[in-house]
């Protein structure tokens, strides 16, 4: 490993780390007063995820008596840590060095990692030893695999219609972010590809435990489940890992649907001055993906049973991500 | 749907409760489940016993009209027309049409109360978050009303012994008016949510089923009662107050759907029409309001010495929001508080329907199905005896054998003239 490499990783992950935990408060702060605002209510202060997380920090961090303390404790580092590490191949802005390790991974290994947190949050919740804890896990783990098969069927999508278009690292987000999908294909492909963006909108609660797909932490059903057992220091690292796993989910929806930069249109002046403007554009895409995913699904619903949620991840959006498949391959090879 | 075989033991146990965010108030759900259905339900009651009838037989009949009130916060009216009731037949008061007129229109006004909370609870529960804030939000606007009528928000001071403290003038008829047509379009946004949403739908529809047959077994009461397609209304069956003059008729949920299922959703079918009913009652109760006194004996001095001198056992009827409420009370001469004091609040009947509702459902559905019959833990709580570590479970049998033996010593306390103690 290169010395530059060595410091772009160390680097890039320190302030991936502080955009990650701040960004992430900040939107689910703008979450929050969004949701009550529909609600008609007033909604708490914009800050109030940071002093919610503040006060965590300061509370006691109580490990149950039948718990495995190493794995218990661990879990929330993981969860941190992995979402984290999908920020670093994010393509954010125009500038040359995004996304920060573009050359090291792939669509593949984002969709690794993405598991990775939901798989701490289960190994956290099974090793705390609550039975609603271990009911929230089941959840958990059934609702990883409804959501994994329209996301699948997306990645594979858009790999194939790269790999048609012959494009160089066809996997790459780098790439993803040069050659805007909707380029490459035409009106019927447009609708395939429409298709699979509402697919992902409606992955994306899922992936994030949010209402109506929040089975594993229902809390008024399981008192939380997965994280009915965590306090203080601990429950804080996982609300940070969800904060930050909100960006990564949303970040994604807008480097494979909406690539473009404000630079492509208005010319670049400055390459400095034009990657802060893509970067502030950028920042606005994801709160309009995080509305309409996130805010706007879960004040608009109840919840589902963990078994319509397989139902409508399997059956219903499986569906709509197919035809969304098959419309991009019809439109490559029939029109 | 259920074909649960309950011999089968069950794959683990586990309890939801007494406290949960599920329930707003303690009671114990013990369950054995296989995943994520639910095989074999019991609920294990006994955390809120709160000795009110204790407290009523050592008080004046006038001062349990007051603690009557605060058996359940929301049923003020409920516990204390009971209560009136049962005074009222015991010392042969007669009520004038004005004040069974306002204690109607009282009546109907908590009723929509009630079942806007009820509504905002269930729809908490359903994770519809949205829907809990908007029943609550328009929820404000009758607690105004009741404010205005009766000079509270909760608590209302409304019913006495012999009739009704407060007169409503037609000066105020017009803010009930607005208050009614307020909640006219309210309905309309209100079934919108509950009763077109596609989820609210998903998790409502054949969930919580109680058979006619399962709830004639089991004789829950009021809306809990008429979604299973038993129509069994106090208002109805036998009137009390105003009832008698109006027309009405017992909401069933296949009014608007055409078919029973008994399931949650046809309780929250029930209970939305139910505003709607009660709006209606309203209206016919302020076109129709007769004149007459406020009381039957309108100096408490003379109503105290009145009761002090009657005698006898009487049971006063209402249906509550919930159900039907029942208060037995028994008056002894000579002696102003109450002899007997029996208070069977809606509940207490709906309590065994969770347990057919909840068998063979999934864990997802409890918070659900233990909202939808609208339970008020703390009016119905029995006293539950522990010592040590073990709790005692007391067949049907130890219980006849209970009631017989207070029964003897209360005959034989009545008998020898001293209070039962």
């Amino acid at each position: 490993m290169s010395l530059s490499l060595l410091l772009l990783v160390i680097g890039g992950t320190l302030a991936m780390t502080l955009f990650g935990i701040l960004g992430g408060l900040a939107f689910s702060g703008i979450d929050r007063v969004l949701a009550a605002r529909m609600q008609s209510r007033i909604g708490p202060p914009l800050r109030q995820p940071f002093l919610d997380m503040l006060k965590l920090m300061l509370k006691q961090n109580i490990v149950p008596a039948n718990a495995i303390p190493w794995l218990f404790n661990g879990a929330p580092l993981i969860a941190l840590a992995s979402a984290i590490t999908i920020l670093l191949y994010i393509p954010m802005s125009s500038l040359q060095w995004f996304p920060l390790l573009g050359l090291h991974g792939d669509l593949i290994l984002i969709m690794y990692l993405l598991i990775l947190p939901a798989l701490a949050m289960v190994v956290g919740g099974l090793s705390s030893g609550s039975p609603y804890a271990t009911i929230g896990a089941q959840r958990e783990m059934v609702t990883m695999i409804a959501y994994e098969l329209p996301f699948a069927v997306t990645v594979i999508t858009f790999a194939w219609k790269l790999v048609q278009a012959d494009v160089a690292h066809p996997f790459s987000l780098a790439t993803l972010a040069a050659t805007p999908i909707w380029t490459l294909v035409g009106p019927v492909g447009g609708v395939g590809l429409l298709l699979l963006l509402v697919a992902m909108l409606l992955v994306a609660p899922g992936e994030l435990g949010r209402i109506p797909f929040d089975a594993p932490e229902a809390e008024t059903e399981i008192a939380g489940g997965l994280l009915v057992e965590y306090s203080g220091r601990n429950l804080a690292l996982f609300y940070l890992s969800l904060a930050v796993k909100t960006i990564v989910v949303t970040a994604l929806i807008v480097a494979l649907f909406f690539p473009w930069n404000l630079s492509d249109w208005f010319g670049a002046g400055h390459p400095l001055l034009a990657g802060a403007a893509d970067a502030v554009f950028f920042l606005l895409k994801l709160e309009l993906v995080m509305f309409v995913a996130i805010t706007l699904v879960r004040i608009s619903v109840a919840r589902f049973r963990i078994n319509q949620i397989v139902d409508i991840y399997w059956k219903n959006v499986g569906a709509i991500s197919l035809l969304g498949l098959i419309l991009v391959m019809a439109d490559a090879y029939i029109l | 749907m259920k074909t649960i075989n309950v011999k089968k033991p069950a794959g683990y146990t586990t309890s939801i409760g007494p406290a949960h965010p599920a329930l707003k108030e303690p009671v114990m759900f013990a369950l054995g489940l296989e995943g994520e259905r639910i095989v074999k339900c019991d609920f294990v009651p006994g955390m809120a016993h709160r000795g009110i009838e204790w407290m009523g037989m050592r008080r004046n009949c006038i001062q349990v009209v007051y603690l009557a009130e605060r058996i359940c916060g929301l049923c003020g009216i409920t516990h204390a027309l009971s209560f009136c009731r049962a005074i009222e037949q015991i010392a042969q008061l007669q009520v004038s049409n004005r004040a069974h007129y306002i204690r109607t229109l009282v009546g109907e006004i908590e009723r929509i109360h009630s079942h806007l909370l009820w509504a905002g609870v269930q729809a908490h529960e359903l994770g519809f978050d949205s829907a809990f804030y908007y029943s609550l939000r328009i929820r404000e606007n009758i607690m105004d009303l009741l404010e205005f009528l009766t000079g509270n928000r909760v608590h209302y001071a409304m019913i006495q012994i012999g009739g009704v403290r407060r007169d409503i003038v037609p000066d105020q008829f017009a803010r009930i008016e607005a208050s009614l047509r307020f909640y006219e379009d309210a309905f309309d946004r209100l079934s919108a949510i509950f009763l077109e949403d596609t989820t609210v739908q998903m998790r409502c529809r054949d969930c919580g089923v109680l058979t006619r047959k399962q709830a004639l077994t089991l004789c829950p009461v009021g809306p809990t009662a008429r979604a299973s397609g038993i129509r069994k209304d106090v208002r109805v069956d036998t009137p009390y107050a105003a009832y008698a003059d109006l027309d009405i008729a017992p909401v069933m949920p296949d009014q608007f759907t055409g078919e029973t299922r008994g399931d949650v959703y046809d309780r929250i079918v029930v209970r939305l029409l139910e505003i709607k009913q009660s709006i209606r009652i309203i209206r016919d109760c302020l076109a129709h309001i007769p004149d007459g006194d406020l009381l039957a004996i309108p100096k408490p001095a003379v109503l105290l010495a009145k009761l002090k001198a009657a005698e006898g056992e009487a049971v006063g009827r209402h249906e509550a929001p919930r159900g039907e409420v029942m208060h037995y009370v028994r008056l002894t001469a000579g002696q102003e508080e109450p002899t007997a004091w029996k208070v069977k609040a809606s509940s207490y009947s709906n309590y065994m329907s969770w347990i057919p509702m909840m068998e063979g459902d999934q864990v997802a559905d409890i918070p659900v199905i233990a909202a939808s019959i609208d339970p008020c833990i703390s009016c119905t709580d029995r006293v539950a005896l522990v010592r040590g570590t073990d709790r005692q479970i007391w067949t049907k049998d130890d219980l006849h054998r209970l009631s017989v033996e207070k029964t003897r010593r209360i005959q034989a306390s009545i008998s020898a003239g001293g209070n039962e103690s």
